[in-house]
């Protein structure tokens, strides 16, 4: 089964900012056993723009879809067999990242 | 009651959560489990009074839930087009021998229990699978409606297929936790019946007391080795033991110290003082005791006095001071105290105590227990506003009951 494994960030308690190398040498371990499908950490929410073509014109907004406090640091995709080994590799990783993830399956 | 409704309602019992357990594993879905297994049991109902029981009630429900299990697949086939085929042919290796469907309860509980679905999706999930309540009796317990727990059990089977929850044991690093989650599962079904809360309700529920006794014995036989699964159902057993004394007449709650004795359970006070010792055998052997072990220990201290005044409290004491370095909670701790007062007097409980105001001025048994040692401390004013507030907080009839009477008494 495929998840999306989301890293959320919190803006007035926000984790440390060192963890680069660790995150790093965690994405080898995934390649190497065969999980890892894709890794990004995102840019400030500042920086999104929303995007609405429902009705007759185009309309750009400066983004995020949704203000609060908390929000969307980066995204992992895994390939696990199921649950189980999905939770365990996130609970390493929230470890490892210092922050607080979100797991959930691809339909 | 006809024999044959007798059968049917110790097969219920008996083979319930090994006819779904055996169910789940071959088609991968609860919810077909679930339906085919309801279905078996309603047709053995008919068949067994027109024909006889069956020599071997389980492998006949099984045999039975497998055909209803099947006869829906190809139902839901030849409706939704081809594409389920290939799970009616998941499976289909031959009945596993008795010690594999043993696992497959397991399995069962494991995935009901499961740390991703909501606490009280766990609780009405396990009472469903593998107790066999059916959803008006589990609403009812809980005092929901129908249709809500309904909505509940479906939401919970629908996450359990698409996050992809795996019908296994856990890996060995897993288990210690995940066990502990059941067991934490099955305690609050135990509590809910031991003190269930809200208005006009019985003050104990039997049914659900029993039932939670019931399924710590089917986790005791598959884990025989679990210190903990054994402490939980020494813990129960005694304090179900205790249920004939514990209400009164009156539908009042009788505390611990006020009970008759002689109308406790001497059957289920040896199994569980069995039970204890065989633990103690074992943290003599160097395994630390967890919290239902030392729990358990601590009601065997107390159903082991044959008169209040026999209670050992240093005993008591002690287990309560091991207990909290392993959980260091308000709670126990407000316990903690009740067995200081009998030791030290009541002044040095309340300065234990009144420490745990903040962390618990939402709880009905602080202000109750700060009622007492007020009480026995001759400060009548303090006490009864100790037990105003906690009436207004408790949830439970019978002792809503004792505490009004015991507030009344002060002058």
């Amino acid at each position: 089964m495929r998840y999306l494994v989301s890293v959320i960030d919190d803006k007035s308690d926000p984790g440390s900012t060192d963890r680069q190398p660790a995150i790093s040498a965690f994405n080898e371990r995934l390649i190497a056993e065969g999980y890892w499908v894709f890794a990004g950490g995102l840019a400030d929410t500042d920086a999104a723009t929303v995007v609405d073509n429902r009705g007759e014109q185009t309309v750009f907004s400066d983004g995020p879809f949704v203000e609060s406090k908390e929000y969307l640091a980066g995204v992992w995709v895994w390939e696990c067999p199921d649950l189980d080994v999905a939770l365990r590799l996130a609970a390493e990783a929230s470890k490892i990242c210092d922050r607080k993830l979100e797991v959930r399956p691809f339909l | 009651m006809n024999d044959v409704e007798q059968a049917v309602i110790r097969a219920h019992r008996d083979e319930w959560a090994r006819v779904v357990a055996a169910l789940t594993r071959r088609f991968g879905d609860l919810d077909i489990a679930e339906e085919a297994a309801a279905e078996a049991f309603a047709t053995a109902v008919e068949r067994w009074r027109a024909d006889g029981l069956p020599p071997n009630p389980g492998a006949w429900l099984t045999t039975t839930a497998n055909r209803k299990a099947i006869d829906r697949i190809r139902r839901e086939n030849k409706r939704d087009g081809k594409h389920r085929e290939a799970q009616m042919v998941y499976d289909n290796t031959p009945p596993a021998p008795l010690g594999a469907i043993d696992d497959d309860r397991l399995r069962l509980i494991f995935t009901c229990c499961h740390p991703a679905l909501a606490m009280e999706a766990r609780v009405a999930l396990t009472l469903r699978m593998v107790g066999g309540l059916t959803v008006s009796e589990i609403a009812r317990a809980f005092l929901v409606q129908g249709a809500a727990m309904e909505r509940r059990i479906t939401r919970a089977k629908a996450k359990i297929k698409a996050a992809g929850i795996p019908y296994r044991m856990p890996s060995a690093d897993d288990l210690p936790a995940r066990v502990s989650g059941v067991l934490a599962v099955l305690f609050l079904v135990f509590n809910e019946g031991y003190l269930a809360s809200g208005p006009g309700t019985d003050p104990v529920r039997h049914d659900l007391t029993t039932e939670a006794i019931r399924l710590t014995r089917l986790i005791r036989a598959l884990l025989p080795q679990d210190g903990e699964v054994a402490g939980l159902l020494a813990l129960m057993l005694l304090i179900e033991a205790r249920r004939p004394a514990r209400v009164s007449a009156g539908g009042e709650l009788v505390p611990l110290t006020e009970q008759d004795r002689g109308a406790w359970d001497a059957e289920l006070i040896a199994e569980g003082h069995r039970l204890v010792r065989e633990r103690l055998a074992a943290a003599a052997g160097g395994v630390a005791p967890g919290r239902y072990q030392i729990l358990a220990a601590i009601n065997a201290v107390h159903t082991s006095a044959r008169d209040i005044r026999d209670t050992d409290w240093s005993q008591v004491l002690a287990l309560y001071d091991q207990l909290v370095r392993l959980d260091p909670s308000p709670i126990i701790a407000l316990n903690r105290a009740v067995a200081v007062a009998e030791l030290d007097g009541p002044e040095v409980a309340l300065a234990i105590v009144d420490r745990l105001a903040e962390a618990l001025a939402g709880y009905h048994a602080y202000h109750a227990t700060r009622a007492d040692l007020l009480r026995r401390l001759g400060r009548g004013r303090q006490s009864r506003a100790a037990y105003d507030r906690a009436i207004e907080l408790a949830g439970n009839t019978g002792e809503t009951a004792y505490l009004t009477r015991r507030r009344d008494q002060l002058r």
